[in-house]
């Protein structure tokens, strides 16, 4: 068997390493199979590069159909997030993600990993996304052309998960956006998105200030984010900072002091566990990160990209790259929910012409949850009916660590989505059972004030 | 326990000492090995197959194993089926031809064999050898330790 990458040696230097090259970096999270893979391969260890040509199977060819779309062109070094010592310090084995080194998991296994996050918690380096703010007396209708959130009807200090679309309907990335104020807003867009959004949001920012639009923005590149989810999220950081973190709901945006640092705190995340994204500047991420693993007395632990995909697949939601695309439409993935009432009616987004039709006669093909037998099902998976005819595509699958069973998520044809149809998904030519399942597979835990 | 790894696979590589049986990985006496991480254990014309310790190591948590059909055959270089874990599929290719005359039913219900026990209950299949000098071209266990060193200390 082809090896994935030894998890043990953690590289000081800047590497050699290319990533495969391809059209765009569009995943915050990779799907573990892919990355590992990628990298061993592209190391050419010479004892195996002449079996993979010779045998053109194995590791290398199942990894290289799913790689197509997920990894980034540039020969340039990978970055690294402020925590790049730390993690190598603490045992984290770096692989490249979107054009950075990231630790895809520490000394405990994905799988433990997954499991601690859900009954302690993890502490996760995200520095690689991308925050950004809004500034202005335009900047809520301003990003309401960009975005399907009703930004107006926003409580201040309150955010929501939101889509950018494109003059088709179809996602250009998803975002939890945040309105700190009227005149202030708070976004995080996903590390491979970056250029993409960057461009999109700037070329749109520039025509609306030439009609007089008063709108700026600042890229927040001084910062860097950290996720702390999980049960214990809330009590280690309740020792850290004198705001009262019980009165903090989901979806809640603060600017604070934690451990002395002034940052921004949004209680969401990427687990469906209750925990918090922590802005926090760059300078004083490590010292946070080691605050934060402290105060839970080792409980907390660092975790990587590995088990951060387990976990936000259990939870149900979509890794943009896989489930979401610029062709596929927040309806079609799932997300109606995230268009604001007033904007259903109103439109006044790109691509609300497209999204508004499927919402008034319901769009042809849906994003749902799997659970199959056999091998995990993986991205692009064919998904056939009963009697074998392709009914739908898998987008992300894999082992749920927690339910111990395989789970997916996939489109399938709209009439067929309904939990409890059953199905087959093909894994290496050979078709296995599968059924439709409501999502999130393992119950959310946000927290929600009480009724 | 990786710490110590690491520590002590760098301190073999650099004083270029043959250390196996360290900490993670065992690499047993009386087996063959391939380069592709495969070992065989023979008795006369019949040959358990299995992955290393290294491999299953590597590999992660394993969820899942492919396994062929008894009755098929299998040739030495070729693929005959997979082992997923939650970071990776993988394909496994036999270290020898033959017919497959028993496969582990054991590991559709307890894949983490593969982890627990690579040598023992981990093993994947049973084969009637066709060609015994096919056993010339595999590695030693010393051989399959050097191997396995070379290739950590590229990375």
């Amino acid at each position: 068997m082809h090896l994935p990458i030894t998890p043990f040696r953690t590289k000081k230097t800047t590497n050699k390493h290319q990533p495969r090259s391809n059209k765009y970096i569009s995943s915050p999270f990779f799907t573990p199979a892919l990355s590992l893979s990628l990298n061993s391969h592209s190391h050419s260890r010479s004892p195996h590069s002449h079996t993979q040509t010779m045998r053109g199977g194995g590791l290398l060819l199942s990894v290289t159909r799913r790689l197509s779309r997920h990894f980034a062109t540039d020969s340039a070094p990978l970055k690294k997030t402020p925590l790049y010592d730390f993690h190598v310090a603490n045992g984290g084995k770096m692989v490249p993600f979107a054009g950075w080194s990231m630790p895809i998991q520490y000394a405990d296994s994905i799988m433990d990993s997954t499991v601690n996050c859900r009954a302690n918690g993890g502490l996760f380096d995200v520095a690689h996304m991308c925050g950004l703010s809004l500034y202005g007396r335009d900047s809520v209708p301003f990003l309401e052309t960009l975005v399907i959130a009703d930004l107006a009807g926003l409580k201040p200090g309150t955010g929501s998960l939101t889509v950018f679309t494109n003059e088709n309907g179809g996602a250009i990335d998803d975002s939890v956006v945040t309105k700190v104020k009227d005149d202030h807003i708070y976004l995080v867009v996903n590390a491979g998105c970056r250029d993409k959004d960057l461009a999109h949001i700037g070329a749109h920012l520039e025509s609306f200030k030439k009609k007089g639009g008063d709108v700026s923005w600042h890229i927040h590149d001084e910062r860097a984010l950290l996720a702390l989810q999980g049960p214990l999220a809330a009590p280690t950081l309740q020792f850290l900072t004198k705001d009262d973190l019980s009165t903090m709901y989901f979806g809640e945006f603060k600017m604070l002091d934690i451990n002395g640092f002034a940052c921004y705190l949004t209680r969401t995340g990427y687990t469906g566990e209750d925990g918090f994204e922590i802005s926090v500047p760059a300078e004083n991420a490590v010292d946070l990160a080691k605050a934060i693993l402290e105060k839970s007395e080792g409980k907390v632990r660092l975790t990587g990209l590995g088990a951060r995909d387990s976990l936000r697949l259990e939870a149900g939601l979509c890794l943009y790259g896989n489930d979401m695309e610029q062709h596929i439409t927040p309806v079609e993935a799932g997300l109606s929910w995230a268009i604001g009432k007033r904007r259903k009616a109103e439109g006044g987004f790109l691509g609300a012409q497209v999204i508004l039709k499927q919402l008034e006669e319901g769009p042809k093909i849906r994003r749902v949850g799997f659970f199959s037998q056999g091998p995990p099902a993986r991205s692009h998976s064919e998904i056939a009916d009963a009697s074998g005819e392709k009914i739908g595509e898998v987008t992300s699958g894999g082992f749920s660590p927690c339910l111990k069973k395989n789970i997916a998520m996939g489109y399938v044809k709209s009439g067929l989505h309904k939990p409890g149809t059953e199905a087959k998904i093909l894994v290496r030519g050979k078709p296995y059972d599968a059924v439709v399942t409501k999502m999130p597979f393992v119950p959310t835990k946000y927290y929600k004030p009480p009724k | 326990m990786a710490s110590r790894v690491l520590w002590a696979s760098r301190a073999a590589s650099y004083l270029r000492i043959s250390t196996f049986n360290r900490a993670f990985s065992t690499v047993l006496k009386d087996l063959k090995y391939n380069d592709t991480h495969e070992w065989v254990k023979v008795d006369g014309d019949s040959a358990t197959v299995g992955i290393t310790d290294h491999a299953q190591d590597h590999l992660g948590d394993v969820v899942y194993v492919e396994l062929p059909e008894v009755g098929s055959t299998v040739a030495q270089g070729a693929n005959f089926g997979a082992v997923e874990s939650v970071k990776a599929t993988s394909d496994i290719i036999s270290p020898v031809s033959g017919e497959i005359v028993e496969v582990n039913d054991e590991l559709s219900n307890s894949p983490g064999l593969v982890n627990a026990s690579p040598y023992e209950n981990g093993w994947i299949i049973k084969v009637k050898l066709n060609d015994a000098a096919e056993l010339d071209s595999l590695m030693d266990f010393e051989k399959y330790t050097k191997f396995c060193e070379e290739e950590d200390a590229k990375h």
